[in-house]
């Protein structure tokens, strides 16, 4: 089978963000980008599909501008057969990003997507969910384990308090959790592998979507500063604070 | 103008979340009614219509619901909310997994995640893992929006009347099959919903140090965490990391345990409302974060205040 697997450039997870003095977004220039941590558990989990036989072809596929083919060779490097960039200037919003991936999806017609549970930029864990309800397709959000039977797949989602477990019907959509995987690093040869490897770029005209932005952004502040704390001498001040300052214990 | 509220509930009972997006409903404006889409589930339906403020409560009470697929609830949800201004369900697992389907299907952007309502279209979330909070205005005619129950009070769960109106629509997508469910069984809270969190990081050095944070965390009734670099170490396993990549928490008491306090960790505890380290380096950046920070070796302190509490 074929899988597809969206893939975002973000900014590195180890960098603090710096909100712009005029509070209209964060800081972006001049930081460290890498790929959405999610979006590696994605890569990973096609790749061992790939190795166990199940998958035949791998296809990554990022929406932004050219720096996002760095994010789609990393994954070739990782094992991704082809890539597919949708330039765009800006990042669209979730709903965007799922109607042109969902022009891919028909285009390419893969049997599963497999995509990161929610990128670490804006934090909205939509997009996945939106694809499959444009797609008409069954998901299985917050993926721990996948298991492909037949024309079946058998998911098992992080749920509060425990863990559940689906079947859906092929073709179908799965987003990854923290412990679906642990991704591996790209070697050497295979970075210079990659980047052999075909990239096809499209424009959303191409796919007959039109990228719009039904949400603006009024303000972006820095959170709360938390008060200054105290240090204190020993455990019974410790326990003294928490009991009759802070009343927590 | 009125708004949809998704219950969160397992058809036995209402869950706690619920009530929080009552609230934030109740700031918006506007009549509030409560969706309970499940089977067997007219005891949670009762629960909702006593919730302060609510005025009808919808109850689609049928097989095809009873693990609330998202595949099948969503197209109740995008039937019933054309009827609606807003549609809101709390940024639950259940309510993450539902919601952006929902609003797929009505053709309008979600807001994941809110945690404060400046106005009927304007609202505050997140970004960056809690490191900036964006004000976002939304220009659609029904606005589909996540809540983060720590951002609102509980509405009260007891004071209201509102009249139970049955939904017999019946939405059955067939494309979805509910296998099975494994609860965790501990004692201990889960993560995400704990009132008190005793986290490890790699001053723990090794997984079976974690039995001194359990024993702590059983007296305080507390859930346990761990940083990434305990999970990338292997002492636990990951779905016990707190921080960006991880949960995002906000319990009353956090206490951080051999964390360093890297910018990834902060992220996912920096709004607990009483923060203490533990850290026998005192240039630890956890410290500057820490409500109350005691430089000391762990497995001194650690034993000692689990004997004095």
């Amino acid at each position: 089978m074929k899988i597809l697997v969206p893939v975002k450039r973000v900014i590195d997870y180890n960098v603090k963000v710096r909100v712009k003095s005029d509070n209209s977004d964060v800081d972006l220039s001049n930081v460290k980008m890498a790929m959405n941590p999610f979006c590696e558990i994605a890569v990973e989990e096609a790749v061992r599909l790939k190795e166990a036989g199940v998958a035949s072809e791998i296809i990554a596929v990022s929406i932004g501008d050219k720096a996002c083919q760095e994010q789609i060779r990393t994954a070739l490097a990782l094992g991704a057969d082809r890539g597919i960039q949708i330039e765009t200037e800006s990042a669209p919003d979730a709903l965007s990003a799922a109607k042109l991936l969902k022009a891919v999806v028909q285009a390419e017609q893969p049997q599963l997507v497999i995509m990161g549970k929610q990128s670490i930029d804006s934090d909205n864990n939509q997009t996945g969910q939106m694809l499959a309800a444009l797609l008409d397709y069954p998901q299985a959000t917050f993926a721990s384990e996948v298991k492909v039977e037949g024309d079946k797949v058998q998911v098992t989602r992080e749920i509060d308090g425990g863990l559940q477990t689906l079947e859906l019907d092929l073709p179908a959509v799965i987003t990854t959790d923290l412990r679906l995987n642990e991704p591996r690093y790209a070697s050497l040869p295979n970075i210079m592998k990659a980047k052999r490897k075909p990239l096809d770029v499209k424009t959303p005209a191409d796919l007959g979507v039109e990228v719009g932005n039904k949400v603006t952004l009024v303000a972006v502040n820095p959170p709360a500063e938390r008060q200054a704390g105290i240090k204190v001498a020993s455990v019974s001040e410790l326990v003294d604070k928490l009991k009759n300052e802070a009343k927590v214990v | 103008m009125a708004i949809l509220i998704i219950a969160e509930h397992d058809n036995q009972s209402l869950k706690g979340a619920t009530l929080n997006a009552v609230t934030a409903a109740t700031q918006i404006g506007g009549d509030v009614h409560i969706l309970v889409a499940g089977a067997g589930c007219q005891a949670v339906a009762d629960a909702a219509s006593a919730v302060a403020g609510v005025s009808k409560v919808l109850l689609a009470d049928n097989a095809a619901y009873e693990h609330q697929l998202a595949e099948n609830v969503s197209l109740l949800v995008a039937e019933l909310g054309t009827d609606y201004s807003h549609v809101i369900a709390p940024a639950t697992t259940a309510g993450k997994n539902l919601m952006p389907r929902v609003a797929a299907l009505l053709d309008v952007a979600q807001l994941s995640d809110v945690i404060r309502v400046d106005s009927e279209d304007t609202f505050a979330r997140p970004i960056y893992a809690g490191n900036a909070i964006a004000t976002v205005k939304s220009l659609d005619a029904i606005k589909v929006i996540t809540i983060r129950g720590t951002g609102f009070d509980a509405a009260a769960a007891e004071g209201g009347s509102a009249v139970i109106e049955a939904v017999t629509a019946v939405h059955d997508a067939g494309i979805s099959t509910f296998i099975g469910e494994e609860m965790a069984k501990s004692d201990r809270p889960e993560l995400t919903a704990a009132s008190v969190i005793v986290s490890g990081g790699r001053g723990m050095g090794n997984g079976e140090n974690f039995a001194l944070l359990e024993s702590l965390a059983d007296k305080l009734g507390a859930a346990v965490g761990a940083s990434r670099a305990a999970v990338d170490a292997g002492f636990v396993p990951n779905d016990m990391q707190v921080g960006q990549t991880g949960k995002i928490v906000a319990p009353d008491l956090y206490i951080a345990v051999g964390i360093s306090g890297a910018i990834q960790h902060l992220a996912g505890m920096k709004d607990s409302k009483v923060i203490v380290a533990i850290n026998k380096d005192e240039e630890a950046p956890i410290f500057s974060v820490a409500d109350y920070g005691l430089v000391a070796d762990l497995f001194d302190a650690v034993p000692e205040l689990d004997g004095k509490l």
